[in-house]
């Protein structure tokens, strides 16, 4: 399932796998240790702290701020086709980073750094494959979630 | 402890080198340095290869480098870290030397890169941050710099210009180094106008990617005394590396894995920042020269935009950097990157650089960089 999340995946397999499951469900995954209770966003299976394997997915917010960016215009095999677009690194609510594309609703005068931010999940449109990603958006914006979360 | 010195050093031309595999590239530069050190391969224990492997059709590039330079059965072993790679190599040499192992060791560091397209080496390089969380959005090699310069901008009030002033500056010194790829003068105004690559940066933002050679002679202090008599000393070597998620850094104005570097290299080698009279730095992108002077403690966090402005880090300043035009103008074959900034500290502490020379150089450093700071090698070499 981890192949589902981003434009091109380098990483099929991972014991975070449901992170894109979660993300399809329109939940924002971190990670919490069962053990020393250490909480990090991107999630990770083992505690780099207390070196405990045992963990559960805890949800963010999506909430944050801009804390850089760059419009990149020189674009790697397999994004030429969306390029020029902007990449945001989002500060989130409750620690951690995240890399983001520019979603619609930000004009270019919105993306600067220090700026709030809501991060969206998001499910490519194109295309047969699942993919799954997230875009930097105004604060408040909302979106679908599923009912439940139906994943440890 | 006793000591390791430099005995010999060549540099093959950097550029795009059509007319050349990988391992004639690597014979340029080592049998420019085996006549320099003014020896026979019999003196030689074993050799160790830098290079980045995924560049070479050919794999384990260190075998037909190996075999090319007629080394077999001599001991040889690869080093990759990345764009530093060249230095993790010294500093095995180094290691292989202080344990007694071995006497003397070639270090060669070769890279073809230019048989692959720009869009697939960006590919590539983009990899080296982290693939599972952040390059699945096409972040870019270029596009990690650029954040850290948008970040030094936001919190220094670092500007565009005086980036663009280390590119200035490098290809001032490039056009009078013979091995570098560009070899021409640039204006402030030209850098400007050039193609955006990922704010802020623009083409003069960023070095070229390029095939190219350079090797080192290393020996222990006996040999290197009885062979040599202009030996200059590798008295420190720093190194220390930093999360591979940029995202994890506690911030992105600098690389801690430099800091770190510098402080073990100072500290071996008793000298400090204000000893150093050349350096040459990882100016991959302008922004990384500018966070090195700072890493480095050639100035304070936050002043290297002002450093390069008022022209401090040019040959009559505090410390000429990149006097042979660094990454950007000689071009950065990736594995032979770090042995190229040794040869030319090798070169200035000698005396030996002509119209790039640096006055009384008796102290100088080299500051390379692996990825985005993931890893940072600072070594530090004397003359007596």
């Amino acid at each position: 399932m981890f192949s589902w999340f981003g434009k091109v995946s380098f990483v099929p397999y991972s014991k975070v796998a449901d992170f894109a499951v979660h993300l399809k469900d329109g939940r924002l995954m971190g990670s919490l240790c069962k053990k020393c209770g250490y909480q990090t966003f991107p999630p990770r299976a083992d505690c780099p702290e207390c070196m405990s394997p045992d963990f559960s997915f805890q949800e963010y917010s999506g909430r944050g701020e801009i804390y850089t960016f760059t419009r990149t215009t020189a674009a790697p095999v397999g994004f030429d086709d969306i390029a020029p677009y902007t990449i945001i690194v989002v500060e989130l609510e409750g620690g951690g980073r995240l890399v983001a594309w520019q979603g619609e609703s930000l004009t270019e005068d919105d993306v600067r750094i220090g700026r709030p931010v809501q991060v969206v999940p998001r499910v490519w449109e194109k295309g047969e494959e699942i993919k799954v990603y997230y875009t930097a958006e105004q604060p408040g914006t909302t979106w679908n979630k599923a009912p439940a979360p139906h994943l440890g | 402890m006793s000591r390791v010195g430099v005995i010999g050093a060549g540099h093959g031309k950097f550029g795009r080198r059509s007319d050349a595999t990988v391992q004639e590239l690597a014979f340029e530069a080592f049998r420019m340095a085996m006549e320099d050190a003014g020896i026979e391969r019999e003196v030689l224990d074993a050799s160790v290869i830098a290079a980045v492997p995924e560049y070479h059709k050919q794999r384990s590039v260190a075998g037909v480098v190996q075999e090319y330079l007629n080394l077999n059965p001599r001991p040889t072993w690869l080093t990759e870290v990345a764009c530093a790679s060249g230095s993790a190599a010294i500093r095995t040499a180094w290691m292989a030397i202080q344990s007694g192992l071995h006497d003397v060791v070639a270090v060669i560091g070769c890279q073809k890169m230019t048989e692959m397209e720009t869009a697939e080496i960006l590919a590539l390089m983009g990899r080296v941050g982290e693939v599972q969380w952040e390059s699945i959005f096409g972040t870019t090699f270029p596009g990690y710099y650029a954040m850290f310069a948008q970040r030094h901008m936001h919190e220094f009030g670092t500007t565009h210009e005086q980036m663009l002033a280390v590119g200035v500056k490098n290809h001032h010194y490039g056009a009078l180094n013979p091995n570098a790829l560009f070899q021409k003068e640039i204006t402030l105004e030209k850098a400007l106008e050039s193609e955006p690559v990922s704010s802020p940066f623009c083409v003069y933002d960023c070095c070229a990617n390029a095939d190219g050679a350079a090797c080192l002679i290393l020996a222990n202090e006996e040999k290197a005394r009885a062979i040599s008599d202009k030996v200059v000393w590798l008295d420190g070597v720093g190194a220390a590396t930093a999360s591979m998620s940029v995202l994890r850094r506690p911030n992105l104005v600098g690389l801690p894995s430099a800091e770190e570097a510098a402080r073990r290299a100072y500290q071996m080698a008793g000298v400090t920042a204000r000893d150093i009279k050349v350096a040459e730095v990882h100016d991959c992108f302008t922004v990384a020269e500018i966070m090195a002077y700072e890493d480095l403690g050639f100035c304070r966090k936050g002043e290297g935009g002002r450093y390069i402005a008022e022209r401090r880090s040019y040959i009559g300043g505090e410390v000429a950097v990149n006097v042979d035009g660094g990454l950007k103008s000689k071009g950065h074959p990736i594995g032979a990157t770090g042995v190229s900034m040794a040869y030319e500290i090798v070169k200035q502490l000698r005396g030996e650089s002509g119209k790039r020379q640096v006055p009384n150089a008796g102290v100088g450093l080299t500051h390379n960089v692996g990825g985005i700071g993931q890893y940072t090698f600072v070594h530090v070499f004397k003359r007596d």
